[in-house]
């Protein structure tokens, strides 16, 4: 059974917790007892209706105030496939909790109203889709019970939609008209819409190819740990332990070492459960070398014929995170870039971005909290780096405030 | 030939577990993994195994004991940690008690469930641990939900979920102050079911009370109680012996069984796929209130 993650991004109102508790529902993982609960929440507060964004609003604030605070991560199951659902808040203010979603997301479910058509929540969520490099976005058209079922609301949502994202780069879009609230489209293909000749929401998640969204091209092991059994059995083993960041790996295979830039061939591709002749992303492996080198933690083991970028000079798209504080030009930050981690110094700000009309803003270069941003950075130590593009890994990094040690911030390197 | 690159969910869950594990190897100095000898932790303790394999797992385990707990888990416990030649830990609630850290709940629901995570935080203190590995699972239940891979505690021992970390891609923040630490859960993604289905894939030995066996019980507020020193019977209740299995395994005194005759593997499977109730349904704690986790989390529990 295969994996897919995906991401919810919606407005306030739009019908998302109604749809995830649909989806749910309909693939029975909602439980006797969490609907119980859900219930008694729901009369207890007065709801009208049973008030499915319970089951996902579990924190106490959030329950009292009626929001969504944080990214709460939901699991579902059908024959097919294995599900992960990272649903993302609509406030406007929760950015951060979006790019945190679709950080991890293979396919972005975008919701609209179909009463009211495309509005700015839907321009920020397709750019941070598009920011993130989701390879998938499903725009979901709810509401259509509101407006009859109607052909020409949906197409002409659809067009100016695709207006819109031509200035984007989603590589994959799939339009679908549905009602959340009453089935339509979501599990079962609606009666009510027979001029809709797409699938069902549920059978496009579960069929929809991505198998080529990650890197098998460029061939990257970030080292996290050295594996030395103190045994006699395995007295001369070094295991260089990680998880692959892209490309493959075989046995007999020239590699690099950096920033070494030592050379030497891959002897044996290790797991517990025995060798492999082959290791790719996202395979945790521990790999040992035909020659004695020294390699340890931060270290990047590629082939010598595709390397990555190494430098100290970093270009990035940021989103800020931090409410306390706003980016400081000329300021130092920790930077966590796969196992690597380096002092960094922010050394320009270029521009800012209008994440509701994808304006460049170059006369306020102040990035606050959930603002996003093409930031220059000079590193203590050399990163070993891909465009975000290329490599979702290799080419993204978490700032770090060395005074408070919270994450303050995201980066995709250009 | 031509193939896909893909792995299927339960060798991605592993794999990503096994990357979190390892992080937490090269990001704290002393890390520790909480054993229960439930099957969550059960799993976490086989997947360092995997992970650091051939060598040992470099940091101990600790087992939080209330005293209170089926004689299987313990004789489980010890041979799985000599198989793996870990190092264990026992915390002692039963030491806390004696001390005075903690005073014993009484009445016929009293429970050391609450009393734990003293035992844990004074455990995690006195011997310098800097972040304690769990089995915590975020579909177990809704403020687990929003729990991140690594959850940050401050120097009293809480959780504070409106000002958590944001976790992004694979990348793991474990910087904290001295006093402080860190919660670590590489089960984050896995359901109930992927649990079983790895453990059967594994072919990992589990307890024996997670198969249908015959007990004597007493049914209390919708849950099965298995009938121990512990739990006393009330004189308007009646002790029957059924055909039981655990589906969770915890303190005896709010760890119900169920009904089950589910005694292999591959029953159990079929029955968690047929279930209408989550796992810690089974679970008194849970009851208490309807945010009963996340209070008990805010004040250090696992």
């Amino acid at each position: 059974m295969e994996l897919l993650r995906f991401t919810t991004a919606g407005s306030v109102d739009d019908g998302k917790s109604t749809l995830i508790g649909r989806l749910m529902y309909d693939t029975k993982t909602i439980f006797e007892d969490q609907l119980e609960a859900v219930v008694t929440s729901s009369k207890k507060r007065g709801d009208e209706n049973v008030n499915l964004a319970l089951l996902t609003d579990g924190l106490r604030a959030e329950r009292e105030q009626g929001i969504t605070i944080d990214v709460a991560y939901r699991y579902f199951a059908t024959p097919k496939r294995k599900f992960i659902i990272a649903d993302t808040p609509g406030h406007i203010q929760y950015t951060r909790n979006m790019v945190t979603g679709a950080s991890t997301a293979n396919l972005a479910i975008i919701l609209i109203d179909a009463r009211k058509g495309i509005v700015e929540q839907t321009c920020r969520h397709s750019f941070i889709a598009s920011l993130l490099r989701i390879q998938h976005v499903v725009l979901a058209v709810n509401k259509m019970d509101l407006v009859d079922y109607s052909e020409a609301r949906f197409d002409e949502i659809v067009s100016a939609y695709k207006e819109f994202a031509s200035r984007l780069q989603i590589p994959q879009m799939t339009f679908i008209p549905m009602s959340a609230l009453n089935g339509d489209n979501v599990v079962e293909k609606s009666a009510n819409m027979p001029w809709y000749q797409g699938a069902p929401l549920l059978y496009h998640l579960e069929t929809v190819y991505v198998g080529s969204d990650a890197n098998h091209v460029d061939a990257r092991l970030p080292v996290q740990w050295v594996i030395r059994p103190q045994s006699n059995e395995w007295h001369d083993f070094r295991g260089f332990a990680g998880r692959i960041a892209g490309g493959v790996f075989k046995p007999g295979d020239d590699v690099m070492v950096l920033p070494s830039g030592f050379t030497s061939k891959i002897k044996g591709i290790h797991t517990a459960d025995g060798e492999l002749e082959e290791a790719f992303h996202p395979q945790s492996v521990a790999i040992t070398l035909e020659d004695e080198i020294d390699i340890s933690r931060g270290d990047m083991i590629v082939k010598p014929n595709n390397q990555p970028n190494v430098s100290q000079d970093i270009e990035a798209m940021i989103c800020w995170f931090s409410e306390k504080q706003k980016l400081n030009p000329g300021g130092h930050y920790i930077l966590q870039h796969t196992s690597r981690e380096v002092k960094a110094k922010v050394t320009a700000v270029r521009y800012k971005v209008n994440v509701n009309t994808l304006h460049k803003i170059e006369d306020d270069l102040e990035i606050g909290l959930n603002e996003i941003g093409r930031v220059a950075f000079r590193t203590s130590a050399p990163l070993f780096h891909d465009s975000y593009r290329r490599n979702r890994i290799t080419g993204s990094f978490v700032l770090v405030d060395p005074f408070t040690n919270n994450t303050v911030a995201a980066g995709m390197i250009r | 030939m031509s193939h896909s690159y893909n792995l299927n969910h339960l060798d991605h869950l592993e794999s990503e577990a096994i990357y979190v594990l390892r992080e937490v190897a090269a990001q704290f100095q002393n890390p520790v993994l909480l054993f229960s000898g439930g099957k969550d932790s059960i799993c976490v303790a086989h997947l360092a195994k995997k992970a650091f394999w051939p060598a040992r797992p470099p940091f101990p385990f600790m087992h939080v004991d209330t005293g209170h707990n089926f004689p299987e888990t313990i004789a489980y416990r010890d041979e799985f940690i000599a198989n793996i030649g870990a190092r264990l830990v026992v915390a002692s609630v039963q030491d806390s008690i004696d001390k005075g850290r903690v005073v014993e709940e009484k009445g016929p629901n009293a429970s050391r469930n609450a009393l734990q995570t003293v035992t844990l935080l004074d455990a995690i203190s006195e011997n310098g641990f800097d972040c304690a590995l769990g089995g915590a699972r975020r579909d177990e239940e809704k403020a687990r939900a929003k729990e991140r891979f690594f959850s940050h505690r401050d120097d009293f021992g809480q959780w504070d979920p409106k000002n958590q970390r944001p976790e992004l891609w694979n990348i793991f923040n474990g910087r904290m102050s001295p006093g402080e630490h860190f919660r670590v859960f590489p089960l984050s993604n896995w359901t109930e079911m992927d649990v079983w289905q790895y453990i059967k894939k594994e072919n990992i030995p589990l307890p024996s009370l997670y198969f249908a066996h015959d007990r004597e019980v007493v049914a209390r507020q919708g849950t099965l109680l298995a009938v121990t020193d512990f739990v006393t019977v009330a004189e308007d209740e009646k002790a029957e012996t059924r055909r039981v299995r655990f589906r969770t395994v915890g303190d005896a005194t709010c760890t119900g069984a169920v009904e089950s005759d589910a005694d292999s593997l591959d029953a159990v499977i079929a029955e968690v796929a047929a279930a209408r109730q989550t796992e810690r349904g089974t679970r008194a704690d849970d009851k208490r209130s309807e945010t009963a986790m996340e209070d008990r989390k805010r004040q250090g529990y696992f």
